[in-house]
């Protein structure tokens, strides 16, 4: 095969990988949507938060330690310890679920029956809220994230492709681990709402609000399991992005990117996110690659998503996934 | 005891249609205007005119706009840092390519410009509503940002790839550019913003503002009894756009005088010029205005109190200031969804009846 054709092709299995972790953040959308009807733009930043919070919990750092400097004059930074990244790992789930719980007790619940745009800008209110606390309580600065994931190029990857193609692809480690990380989250998220009493509610929640409550299914409870659970995959999301490029503010602009996702995927699917992230992913990557870079002057990743998403909707208002929209009078 | 529509008599349909019926709002109304136009020119000075003033004026027409088409026509946008960067690079073409056309004229066509964009835009709020629309129209913001960053046309390929704006007169004092005077500019904003708040308010209440709140409260229900979506919802991209692409020209022309496009017309700006539309009241040209001076002299008063008294450091007032527009947000929205423009509505309405309640 000649070069470019090869040079194409690692560059959408490249985009491949992106487009799994486009789809980690999009799950955590897509939960707490089909549970509440809540579209939460606060996601991305949850998964800023999540990762800044392990970085800190694995530091030792102090929370809100320049506030407390600026204020009272002192000079505290660190407590002094390191946490290995298993135990910081476990502190940061509790955080989120503590987190899940005080939204939950102090806004959603103030705003039941509320229209859904309503909500959604109360999210983004969050987010800002949150973004704030995360940089008052661990510092704005770039941080390294390392809980011992591999990284690098694979090489066995790169070997075994050079003795077919006499081209070796480059393929990060990190990605491979993320890809499979991902199937694990998605089959334990399946078994979870088939298998397991809580799953059960959960769906029964995503069908019908007035029937599962109806049935002795407590909604509060509901909807702080499904915040935590969107926790949880914010902070995988969160490990991942972090340990790739870094805990940094740009972090939760990955939620922009998972917007075009969900459009395309169908805001009520869980399918729906995960092929749309890869669509999104390759097709990016693919059209910087051949036409992007060449013939319009690069960075067209920042809007092809959209566009493509776009395109998507206009055909197919719903998604590609999504539930029929049916309107009554 | 002053706040009262008794004895205030209606003889005509004109009096009683009336934006402000009642004869302490008209003389409340007039005095600030007076206020405005009469006595803030004399006593501006550079710091509060660029610190507040001007940006308070302009962000209140790009929040008229908006909040056409999210307030009143139920249209959710997360484009307007697009929109008026498009008005932004508009203004500085036409400023560059005809030297010799007058301020007033730039700014108007780069409104006009702006909203031929906006209804392409907008044609796809036809097939598309609520959330998906609301992401959709973050492709126009992405895109729009994009090609200004990218297409040497539209920023003169200059090397630094910002624009400039040269300096312009209107009646022989200078407009715009770093000689300009405060209250030139400031004059010029306040012709600006209260023409385009009577004309939004006349609109809101007429034929086509009715047409966009049906639409708003229930599309279908309104296409049923006769109101063309179409035309609707495609006037309302091209009012709002127009409002926003004046308000970018000017946010450039005046304000900035040096634009990266980027960093002018980020997300950020969109998100901004909505929350001022959810903080002041949606479908409500007073909130407009409510919303726009909350959330320009919120900074202003942080940095004063926190930077200043407190002796924080700086990037602490900048991450307060995200926690409280964020707590504000939530807070509004739990407890007045509709914002200070309600706020305003029920202590009127309180107003009317004291000191006799019952």
């Amino acid at each position: 095969m000649p070069d470019q054709v090869l040079f194409g092709l690692e560059v959408a299995l490249n985009g491949l990988m992106a487009g799994v972790m486009y789809s980690l953040v999009a799950l955590g959308f897509v939960l707490i949507f089909k549970a509440s009807g809540i579209f939460n733009y606060a996601q991305g930043v949850m998964a800023l938060f999540a990762a800044m919070t392990l970085v800190g919990i694995q530091n030792g750092q102090v929370p809100f330690s320049h506030l407390i400097n600026a204020t009272f004059g002192t000079d505290i930074h660190y407590f002094g310890w390191q946490a290995p990244a298993l135990l910081a790992i476990l502190l940061t789930v509790v955080v989120m679920a503590v987190f899940a719980w005080l939204v939950n007790r102090l806004v959603f619940r103030h705003l039941v029956n509320q229209e859904p745009i309503i909500l959604f800008m109360a999210t983004i209110g969050l987010a800002y809220f949150l973004e704030g606390v995360a940089d008052l309580m661990w510092g704005s600065e770039i941080k390294k994230l390392d809980v011992g994931l591999p990284q690098g190029i694979n090489e066995w990857i790169d070997g075994a492709t050079f003795e077919i193609f006499g081209y070796g692809f480059f393929i990060d480690n990190l990605d491979l681990v993320a890809t499979v990380i991902a199937a694990l989250l998605v089959g334990g998220l399946v078994v979870f709402s088939q298998y397991t009493k809580q799953g059960r509610a959960l769906r029964a929640v995503a069908d019908d609000h007035q029937a599962a409550l109806s049935v002795g299914i407590s909604l509060n409870f509901i909807w702080v399991l499904v915040w935590s659970i969107a926790g949880f995959v914010a902070l995988v999301a969160g490990i991942m992005w972090g340990a790739k490029s870094g805990v940094q503010f740009s972090l939760s602009l990955i939620a922009l990117k998972a917007l075009p996702v969900l459009m395309l995927g169908g805001f009520t699917s869980i399918p729906g996110a995960i092929v749309g992230g890869l669509i999104i992913g390759v097709g990016e990557k693919l059209f910087e690659f051949l036409i992007g870079a060449p013939y319009l002057g690069g960075a067209t990743e920042n809007w092809f998503a959209y566009v493509l998403a776009l395109a998507f909707l206009v055909v197919r208002p719903q998604g590609l996934f999504g539930e029929k929209i049916i309107e009554r009078v | 005891m002053l706040y009262r529509e008794a004895g205030d008599f209606k003889t005509s349909y004109a009096e009683d249609n009336q934006t402000f019926p009642i004869k302490f709002d008209r003389v409340g109304y007039y005095v600030v205007l007076a206020v405005a136009v009469l006595v803030v020119p004399f006593f501006i000075n550079d710091y509060w005119a660029s610190a507040f003033l001007i940006p308070f004026l302009i962000y209140a027409i790009a929040a008229i706009g908006l909040n056409i088409l999210t307030g009143y026509c139920g249209q959710v946008s997360l484009g307007t840092g697009g929109f008026m960067a498009v008005g932004a690079y508009a203004s500085y073409k036409l400023m560059t390519a005809f030297p010799w056309m007058d301020m007033v004229t730039v700014t108007l066509l780069s409104g006009l410009v702006t909203a031929a964009v906006g209804v392409v835009f907008g044609l796809p709020s036809l097939r598309i509503k609520g959330f998906y629309l609301a992401v959709a129209t973050l492709a126009a913001q992405f895109f729009l940002v994009w090609l200004f960053n990218k297409v040497g046309w539209f920023y003169n390929y200059s090397a630094s790839g910002q624009i400039n704006a040269p300096e312009r007169e209107f009646f022989g004092l200078i407009l715009t550019g770093p000689n300009a005077a405060a209250a030139t500019q400031y004059l010029f904003c306040l012709a600006f913003v209260l023409v385009l708040a009577w004309v939004a308010r006349n609109l809101t209440r007429g034929t086509v503002g009715r047409k966009w709140m049906a639409i708003r409260d229930m599309d279908i229900a309104a296409e049923i009894i006769g109101v063309n979506p179409l035309r609707a919802k495609l006037s309302a991209f091209a009012v709002s756009s127009f409002f926003v692409g004046i308000s970018g020209a000017l946010f450039f022309t005046i304000y900035l005088g040096a634009v990266e496009v980027g960093e002018a017309f980020g997300i950020q700006k969109s998100f901004l010029v909505l929350f001022m539309i959810i903080i002041g009241g949606l479908g409500s040209i007073f909130g407009s205005f409510a919303g726009a001076a909350f959330l320009v002299l919120l900074p202003v008063v942080l940095k004063l109190v926190g930077v200043d008294l407190l002796g924080w450091p700086t990037d602490i007032v900048a991450h307060l200031q995200l926690v409280i527009v964020g707590g504000l947000i939530v807070f509004f929205l739990i407890v007045e969804p509709h914002g200070l423009a309600q706020l305003w509505r029920v202590t009127k309405e309180k107003l009317r009846l004291w000191p006799f309640p019952h």
